[in-house]
């Protein structure tokens, strides 16, 4: 097994994208379609390789936000951390989709001072007794070699609750997004879904997109489907199976918002649940 | 799953076609933990359209905000091609879930001349989920179906 490579944008109380490690950042809901405006979803948070096993790491709560069906913030209830995997719940108390999940939002790196090397962030949760990170603010004007990138990723899951609304859906314009053109909460096996892929708001061709089933445990194959969206930026899949998929896409450009930033790294995730006819 | 067999009360498999009637058999089944099935019925026009229930059953006695509705989209066909979209309890349309039986149920009065497909789908606690679906003609259309584990017989008279 490869060591732990996951990071912690400490500064920012952020944890690094899966673009840049094995690991894998999920979200597990118990449900993606409820009925009714008294339905509760109870959601797993959790780093690991293998979907959706909870082996390594927990999800970190203080990043996970939720989304009304009008896109005004909800509540997360009920949230604990365990030694590999993180738990909450939210009231699904408005008819309509919510979104649940995380968006983060760092910079990550090295510079030099003096021929002696510094990083930016931090390997690792924060610890205690341990001094504050330095952050891309902390680069002096004689720093050399200084290789920060722009982190910015997404992470999300879609429940609805009776009929499915997409005021959630609508991309903020801004990194890595996915405008799903066929509502994540109504996939099903057999009928080929259809998602856009942005960066900043612009349809994005040739984005890398990664899709793989849960239940890794019970097959041979790791099963990982890799595709590339389209020159409209639209990746269509036919799913070959109902079930939970962790999809995952990744880009990078040198669009960093910081002039001490290098390069952009970007990343889109979610988990889908596709239901059987 | 464990295998269970089914007897379908009345002997026949196929109702007497009475005109303009939907026929649904909720076959007995012999497992240890038995509830009665949510079941719904509705129609679709074969080439697309919105769909019409018919009928629902459902635990109306339980409690909450929406009594007895946590369960309906586990009539996942059904809550996707509209149930979703309907409020509990819909007159003349929802009611409680039934004992084993045949059932008959009138179709819509005014239906437009054309295909459609009839779909009954059942899900039980504790059970499993089926989904007969049944191409009909209105007018002069007579069909039937039958389920292998969660549903009977399903009979259709149109005009």
């Amino acid at each position: 097994m490869k060591k732990p490579t996951l990071l912690a944008l400490a500064a920012a109380g952020l944890a690094l994208p899966a673009a840049l490690s094995a690991h894998r950042m999920w979200m597990l809901p118990s449900g993606t379609v409820f009925a009714g405006t008294d339905a509760w979803v109870t959601v797993d948070s959790a780093v690991s390789n293998d979907l959706f096993y909870a082996d390594h790491q927990p999800g970190r709560l203080e990043n996970v936000r939720v989304w009304q069906p009008d896109g005004t913030p909800g509540r997360l209830q009920n949230g604990a951390t365990g030694r590999y995997r993180s738990v909450f719940d939210v009231q699904l108390d408005k008819p309509g989709t919510w979104k649940i999940g995380s968006e983060t939002t760092g910079f990550m790196g090295s510079f030099k001072v003096g021929g002696e090397e510094k990083r930016i962030g931090r390997r690792g949760p924060p610890r205690p007794g341990e001094p504050a990170p330095l952050t891309i603010a902390d680069i002096p004007a004689n720093a050399t070699d200084v290789n920060v990138a722009e982190i910015i990723s997404r992470n999300y899951v879609f429940v609805t609750a009776g009929e499915p609304s997409t005021a959630v859906l609508r991309p903020e314009g801004r990194g890595l997004e996915m405008e799903p053109l066929t509502h994540p909460d109504e996939l099903v096996a057999g009928e080929p879904a259809r998602f856009r892929f942005l960066i900043d708001g612009r349809p994005a061709p040739g984005i890398k997109v990664t899709l793989v089933p849960g239940g890794k445990r019970y097959r041979d194959a790791e099963g990982a489907t890799e595709r590339q969206t389209g020159a409209d930026g639209v990746l269509t899949y036919d799913w070959p199976a109902a079930g939970m998929y962790w999809l995952n896409a990744t880009a990078q450009d040198k669009k960093a918002a910081n002039p001490r930033a290098t390069e952009r790294r970007m990343s889109y995730a979610a988990t889908l649940e596709v239901m059987t006819p | 799953m464990r295998l269970c067999s089914f007897v379908l009360l009345g002997g026949a498999a196929a109702a007497p076609a009475v005109a303009d009637t939907v026929t649904v058999t909720v076959p007995q089944l012999s497992v240890a933990e038995y509830h009665r099935p949510y079941v719904a019925v509705w129609l679709e026009p074969a080439g697309g359209g919105a769909a019409r229930t018919l009928a629902v059953w459902y635990d109306t006695r339980k409690r909450g905000q929406e009594p007895g509705t946590k369960w309906l989209p586990d009539l996942r066909a059904w809550w996707r091609k509209g149930g979703r979209s309907l409020s509990m309890p819909a007159d003349g349309v929802s009611g409680a879930t039934r004992p084993p039986g045949r059932y008959t149920l009138p179709l819509p009065a005014g239906l437009k001349p054309g295909a459609y497909v009839l779909n009954v789908e059942a899900a039980r606690e504790t059970g499993g989920r089926e989904l007969v679906s049944v191409p009909i003609t209105v007018p002069a259309g007579t069909a039937k179906a039958s389920g292998s584990h969660e549903l009977g017989a399903i009979a259709v008279a149109a005009r």
